[in-house]
């Protein structure tokens, strides 16, 4: 089937986000949609999923003019969504999840739950997904294999359309093969699969056609024989890229944080590492390999079984030097509710009051100096709710609220996920930067690529226990992953 | 860029607008349409009548800013109250009073503690403590209790000029309670909880110790409207205060706080107040009979919060 887009135009209130947008998907294609954040991207799924209305332009299905005033639309015409956020329901099982409102019944009106396993199993074996347990509450499967139990709902109807955002983000190793080879499956069966994504190096091994969008319009349309992903960096940048991550030469000093033994039961055991004042150490693992929940225990947020190292209470932390921006910025790392100043200022009020009252004035100056710092878009956002801000740049105010601290030790996990290649590129930068003035971090990333070129060693866990420490020069992407899945040598 | 920000500004100013508009409409018809509205008997008993629902509301905001709720203020009304006046024969009345108001605060200390600490849900605790502590209201006292010494209706009928002492408290409260939420690192971190409890916690910030702050701040508002309110009346009885609670949400919430929690404001609950004493006292001049009254306010307070939400919707 073939999708196009004619001239669309979206707009919020007085705000135009979507430009005049022209698009052309054609059936059994991988139509990949690549920009920096705040591009427009995500406008653009929600008109293909029909959850939001064009203001003006029109979209055809097989040449005919459609218009979808909702997401029951959509399906009726083929057209699927999944979301970057995941709307799996926790407390249920993977079969409620997916044939949730069509379950097959029984004569007497009531769920067949045999048939309904069966049919679960069926989708999710369609799928390639056939590892996970229908019976299985969704809650307690990885985020990965939730990603995947909502793919697979996708695809429990008539699919003529995929439109995927940000699949692979939370997805490694098999599982990613996994749906690799499932869009192959899709494509060869004649469905359009729209894949939006910052991985550059999937998109060139994916796609059919890219388009790569910037500020509200379609700045370019090529193919992966025809470009590069230095070419795409460019393109979403609006700028070159001399280098993605900045030459590491680093000059340690003495131990900022040193763990040892440390073991939470059921999570992790036996970890020991040191991080010294100036390095950059990447920590490493799959999903599961308990390297997240390690960095909280450290912080103070659980409570170690066993061990040293790890702090009574984020509080005892915090005031100790260390800082955390966690993997979840939505759930742990913001308050979606309140302003850009409120979020930023949040680790330091109690810090930064004048007699009782918090110092309204400095606050704002500290605030401004920070989004300056870190050239938070748009520039006057300091009253803006938080939630208003693009992903990387929510990200950035994450960052912005501990540098305020001014820490001696800082804790990223997944700093760059969901973030576009421009802002990763600052963010490497700042890291960086703030390592040469003395910092120890931990950088903990599930981006081979990243955790090798933005750190000085790494650390890999797998199942639980530290498994390796390589240094980040002259080792290869490969190695590393050896040592997280067990087969090294 | 400074484009995305104006029309917010002028957003949130047409909400303030409209709702001020609101009140004025509803003073503006009561004067026109009824001689009694602008009496001064009227109008004093008007500003006594908001001291209540006022102070409740309040607490009310601050404990729904938690993401949580306090409906057991009611009967810490009724509670202080009678204990209050029951205690001017053996204390000198500021002393009563004071022991008033710390039972309130006392309350409130084992609301906010078995929430936080013990993890329980709010609607539950509170509506046990809602049960418990009116029960308590009566094992204390079955009968009103009438103190005699005119100084204990100084705080409930003395006047300040024009305006009642009471209705100053209140406003008082308002004032500083607004500079509490907006100004001090405690009152961030309250609104901060109910938006997002773990982000709060990750950021060094005690949460536990903030949601009791909340529920005890609830319990203290409770106990000093019981107290003025036994003093204005001259009268404590253990059965006053049922349903205080729901008005004192609805304040709230016509004031558009989010029973989600994180998300209120102390002007816009004050307003909140304003239209429900005022929907109450046009009702009564009118001669609407009672039952008439509630369920007249209760579409009232729907088609309040319908105008709000698609102010916001059209925004």
């Amino acid at each position: 089937m073939s999708l196009e887009l004619r001239d669309v135009r979206k707009s919020y209130g007085d705000v135009e986000v979507l430009h005049g947008v022209d698009l052309v998907g054609r059936d059994g294609e991988v139509l990949a949609v690549v920009g920096a954040n705040g591009a427009g991207k995500s406008t653009l799924i929600r008109i293909f999923a029909g959850a939001h209305a064009m203001s003006s332009g029109e979209m055809r299905v097989d040449g005919e003019v459609v218009h979808l005033r909702s997401p029951h639309d959509a399906h009726e015409r083929g057209i699927r969504t999944v979301y970057q956020e995941l709307s799996i329901v926790p407390g249920l099982s993977v079969t409620e999840n997916l044939l949730m409102g069509q379950f097959p019944k029984r004569r007497t009106g009531l769920i067949d739950w045999p048939a309904a396993h069966r049919r679960a199993k069926e989708l999710l074996d369609a799928a390639g997904f056939g590892a996970i347990e229908p019976r299985t509450i969704a809650g307690r499967l990885t985020v990965a294999r939730q990603q995947m139990v909502e793919i697979a709902k996708a695809l429990a109807g008539e699919v003529r359309v995929l439109v995927l955002d940000e699949p692979s983000a939370v997805l490694a190793g098999s599982d990613l093969d996994a749906l690799f080879d499932l869009i192959r499956r899709l494509k060869a069966r004649g469905v359009l699969v729209v894949y939006v994504s910052h991985r550059l190096a999937e998109v060139m091994e994916l796609a059919d056609s890219i388009v790569v969008m910037k500020d509200g319009v379609i700045i370019e349309t090529t193919e992966p024989a025809r470009t590069s992903e230095d070419e795409l960096i460019r393109l979403m940048a609006g700028r070159k890229l001399e280098q993605i991550y900045p030459d590491r030469r680093s000059e340690t000093g003495e131990a900022r944080l040193s763990v040892h033994g440390l073991s939470r039961s059921g999570e992790f055991s036996d970890v020991s590492f040191e991080l010294r004042a100036g390095e950059i150490v990447g920590l490493f693992g799959l999903v599961g390999s308990g390297r997240s929940e390690m960095a909280r225990c450290v912080f103070g947020a659980e409570p170690p079984t066993s061990g040293t190292g790890a702090f009574r209470s984020p509080a005892d932390a915090i005031s100790h030097g260390l800082a955390f921006v966690t993997e979840d910025r939505k759930r742990t790392g913001l308050v979606g509710g309140m302003t850009v100043t409120d979020n930023i200022a949040l680790a330091t009020m109690r810090a930064t009051t004048k007699g009782p009252l918090i110092d309204m004035p400095g606050r704002r100056e500290r605030v401004a100096g920070m989004i300056d710092r870190l050239s938070i878009q748009p520039a006057r956002c300091a009253t803006m709710p938080v939630a208003a801000l693009s992903g990387g740049n929510q990200q950035k105010a994450v960052l912005a609220k501990w540098l305020l601290a001014e820490p001696r030790v800082l804790i990223l996990d997944e700093p760059t996920r969901g973030v576009d290649m421009a802002t990763r590129v600052d963010i490497y930068r700042m890291i960086d930067a703030l390592a040469r003035e003395g910092l120890a971090v931990l950088l903990i990333s599930s981006d081979l690529t990243e955790v090798l070129g933005a750190t000085d060693r790494v650390l890999v866990m797998r199942e639980g226990r530290l498994a390796g420490e390589l240094p980040s020069e002259g080792t290869t992407e490969d190695e590393v992953l050896a040592h997280a899945i067990g087969v090294a040598a | 860029m400074s484009v995305n920000a104006l029309p917010k500004i002028s957003r949130d100013l047409l909400v303030t607008a409209a709702f001020g508009l609101l009140i004025v409409v509803m003073v503006v018809v009561a004067a026109v349409t009824t001689e009694s509205f602008l009496t001064q008997a009227n109008l004093t008993n008007l500003l006594k009548q908001m001291v209540t629902i006022g102070l409740l509301a309040y607490g009310m905001l601050v404990v729904i800013l938690t993401g949580g709720i306090d409906l057991s203020v009611g009967s810490v009304v009724a509670f202080s109250g009678i204990l209050t006046a029951g205690m001017v024969s053996s204390l000198p009345i500021p002393a009563a009073m004071a022991v008033g108001v710390v039972a309130g605060i006392g309350f409130g200390l084992v609301n906010g503690v078995l929430v936080a600490r013990f993890g329980l849900a709010p609607f539950v605790v509170t509506l046990a403590s809602l049960t418990t502590i009116r029960g308590l209201a009566f094992v204390y006292s079955e009968v009103p209790i009438a103190p005699e010494d005119p100084a204990f209706f100084t705080l409930g009928s003395a006047m300040a000029g024009p305006i009642p002492v009471s209705t100053l408290i209140m406003f008082a409260v308002f004032l500083v309670g607004g500079v509490f939420l907006t100004r001090t690192p405690a009152g961030r971190s309250i609104i901060a909880i109910g938006g997002n409890a773990e982000t709060v916690r990750l950021a060094g910030i005690n949460v536990r110790r903030h949601v009791v702050l909340a529920y005890t701040i609830s319990g203290l508002c409770a106990g000093l409207a019981g107290v003025i309110l036994a003093s204005r009346v001259g009268i404590a009885q253990p059965s006053v205060g049922v349903a205080f609670e729901l008005d004192a949400i609805a304040a709230c919430v016509i004031g558009g706080a989010s029973l989600a929690g994180g998300k209120g404001s102390v002007r816009a609950t004050f307003g909140g107040v304003l239209v429900l004493v005022l929907i109450n006292n046009l009702l009564n001049l009118y001669g609407v009979q009672s039952f008439w009254q509630q369920v007249l306010k209760g579409l009232i307070i729907i088609a309040v919060i319908l105008a709000q939400r698609t102010n916001r919707v059209r925004a």
